[in-house]
């Protein structure tokens, strides 16, 4: 039983990783940039909806949207003034851009929220008839196994997103041109599409998707600091190349796996060195296959 | 044309340099000697005001400058403080350091965290200015430095005091730990804690840890702690991860007694957060902002109305810190126009034989080596508020 336990942990974990990783991999697979601030965007996401939630009352609903409303905002800012010009620059100069703005975010964030933590609501509960305390989890087997409503909410949401990008991706207009754009961005202006609002677009989906990332980061693990979103984001960014980065079902799986595995590893091998396995699993996994779990091997031609 | 201008500038920038040490070491000697001393000693101190540690840097920077500002509208003694930035990071640490004793600091208090104040606490013994850290609580601080000394616990002493507690409370015999396994804090609190529990009679039956970037996730270290019994838990550790631990807990229906020593201090602080799951936490803290006693209630008020937030025992370590100089240097008949050194020999001698009664304990006594002496108190979280347990 524990050890189906540990699984179920796993897949909480993973399943926020997973919701992150979706971010990072839209934006890499369309405009070929690692956005490590990425995870800031997360960051400020779930200050929004904390701010909306216990300071102006707004039901839940509302303080998720509008903080997915203020993240895209955030996102197509911060891409117009730091990524924009930088459209014909090496990549390794946007990098350092982009961890650039992820420290401005940071501290940003410390000056107008300070550094005291807060603990942020928790959405998923109900409360039951006679019972004094809300519940919050599914329990089975007489409560000797439960499941949370946020990890069966999160991993809900995560499935519709990679659906939705998906449909999106292959079907729409805007998202062809997007595939266009991360083919080779020469030729898709030549065939008339406008390459930068199309990254545009991009940057404001992944900031959007990254303010879903945050309430459910912060509902699962409610300490909101201003560097909430740094590690999970890394980790996130792992999940993605371990998946394959680039591809939407990959941060899913990436995600997931990555979440089981670091819940495993300190479960079984020690909790202290469980970073340490879980980077062991990606070494191997990127020696055995570079491209990542579901990556596309893409031929060079020379 | 342009080679002339280079030229020039060189010139005048070598001229500066010239002109710069020429009137520092003037003025320097001009100090010592003539009465257009400057009027207040100069006290500067180094913290984590931004960064992940910000909290512990602001609390202290805050309550100092308090105490500075109290201490002055008194008359008597004056104080200058200031504060740099060390973002919780030792070579920053020492960089802020010497930005301080260029300013000309004559006292210094030392780092706020502990691995920056390893850092500078190596450089105020070697330059012979005396450091009173209020909460950098590793032994390495002090270590085999004469100048060095702590208003806080030091680690070991914490440790060790948690487990006689626990014994003599009788509150378990089956006892689980979770540390951090990359802070010094953390470790040098389980070290002494895990040396003293076998001979006290308490079976450590869980021993797992957490680092930086793990430390969101502790379902399995609390399953760990549950599946082997563990009739308490204790918490070597800042309150953030503590309070994940607690709502971990409850949710897989875990209900242990919690025992956290002073880095617990500040839960009931954290905004937002659901004061039940702490319901009975048993903390060791030389500092409660709940406590009756007038003092401590004054500052409290002070701090709050000034700074909007409830001080926690950073805040109150360093509000000491200050207080404790001003009565040291009082009876020292130390003045602002002698030097660091002498002010050092001076402080060495007092800090050695002097008691010191703050809002962190009564009674305090320093030994040489540098640590103090004040009793821990028992707190148990009822209700949402500390109770003192003894």
């Amino acid at each position: 039983m524990s050890f189906l336990n540990f699984i179920i942990s796993g897949i909480s974990l993973g399943s926020i990783y997973a919701i992150i990783a979706l971010g990072y991999t839209m934006v890499y697979g369309i405009a070929k940039m690692l956005n490590f601030a990425h995870g800031d965007v997360i960051m400020v996401g779930a200050y929004i909806c904390f701010f909306a939630f216990t300071k102006f009352n707004l039901p839940p609903v509302v303080s998720v949207l509008l903080a997915m409303a203020l993240c895209t905002v955030l996102g197509m800012t911060i891409e117009k003034l730091a990524y924009k010009p930088l459209r014909q620059a090496p990549k390794l100069a946007v990098l350092i851009t982009a961890i650039g703005v992820s420290y401005f975010l940071q501290n940003a964030a410390l000056l107008l929220w300070t550094s005291n933590p807060k603990v942020f609501p928790n959405f998923f509960s109900r409360s039951q008839a006679g019972a004094a305390e809300a519940v919050n989890s599914f329990s089975f087997f007489g409560g000797q196994l439960r499941i949370s409503y946020v990890t069966v909410v999160t991993i809900l949401v995560c499935l519709v997103i990679m659906l939705a990008l998906t449909i999106f991706t292959g079907r729409t207009k805007m998202g062809k041109a997007m595939r266009a754009c991360s083919e080779d961005k020469g030729a898709a202006e030549l065939m008339g599409i406008n390459v930068d609002t199309t990254i545009s677009v991009t940057f404001a989906i992944g900031s959007g998707l990254a303010a879903i990332a945050g309430v459910l980061l912060c509902s699962a693990y409610p300490t909101l600091v201003p560097t909430t979103g740094s590690m999970p984001g890394i980790k996130a960014f792992t999940a993605a190349v371990f998946g394959g980065i680039g591809s939407i079902p990959g941060a899913l799986l990436g995600g997931l796996m990555l979440g089981v595995i670091e819940i495993l590893a300190k479960a079984y091998i020690s909790t202290q060195m469980s970073d340490a396995v879980v980077f062991a699993v990606l070494i191997i996994v990127l020696l055995v296959k570079p491209s990542g779990l579901l990556g596309k091997q893409i031929h060079e031609k020379v | 044309m342009k080679k002339t201008l280079c030229l020039l500038l060189a010139v005048v920038m070598m001229i500066g340099l010239f002109a710069g040490c020429g009137s520092s070491s003037a003025s320097g000697t001009a100090d010592s000697g003539s009465a257009a001393a400057p009027a207040a000693f100069k006290i500067g101190g180094t913290g984590p005001l931004t960064g992940g540690a910000a909290i512990y840097g602001t609390a202290c920077a805050n309550a100092a400058a308090l105490a500075v500002e109290e201490i002055n509208a008194e008359g008597g003694i004056q104080f200058e403080l200031k504060y740099e930035d060390d973002a919780h990071d030792a070579e920053k640490a020492v960089n802020a350091y010497n930005a301080l004793k260029d300013w000309g600091m004559q006292i210094s208090l030392g780092s706020v965290t502990s691995t920056p104040c390893v850092a500078t606490s190596a450089e105020t013994f070697a330059d012979r200015i005396f450091a009173l850290t209020p909460s950098a609580s590793s032994v390495a601080v002090v270590e085999g430095k004469d100048n060095q000394f702590q208003v806080c616990f030091t680690d070991p002493n914490q440790g060790s005091a948690s487990a006689q507690y626990i014994a003599d409370k009788k509150l378990a015999t089956k006892v689980a730990v979770i540390w951090k396994a990359d802070d010094v804090y953390s470790k040098g609190i389980y070290d002494t804690f895990m040396a003293a529990a076998p001979g006290l009679g308490l079976e450590v039956v869980s021993d797992t840890q957490f680092m930086d970037g793990n430390d969101t996730d502790f379902s399995v270290q609390v399953a760990d702690a549950q599946a082997n019994g563990a009739e308490l838990v204790f918490l070597p550790m800042y309150y953030t991860p503590a309070s994940l631990i607690f709502a971990q807990a409850k949710q897989i229906g875990y209900s242990p007694v919690w025992f956290g020593v002073d880095g617990m201090d500040g839960i009931l602080t954290l905004e937002g957060f659901d004061t039940s799951l702490a319901e009975g936490v048993i903390l060791l803290t030389p500092f409660s902002a709940d406590s009756e006693d007038a003092r401590t209630a004054a500052f409290v008020k002070k701090y709050q109305e000034r700074f909007g937030d409830i001080p926690n025992q950073f805040a109150a370590d360093a509000y000491d810190c200050v207080y404790a100089y001003a009565q040291a240097l009082k009876a020292a008949g130390a003045t602002p126009d002698m030097s660091a050194e002498q002010i050092c020999d001076l402080m060495i001698a007092q800090f050695t034989t002097m008691t010191y009664d703050g809002i962190t304990g009564e009674g305090m006594t320093w030994s040489a080596d540098g640590t103090v002496t004040k009793d821990p108190k028992g707190m148990v979280i009822q209700n949402g508020t500390y109770v003192g347990l003894d």
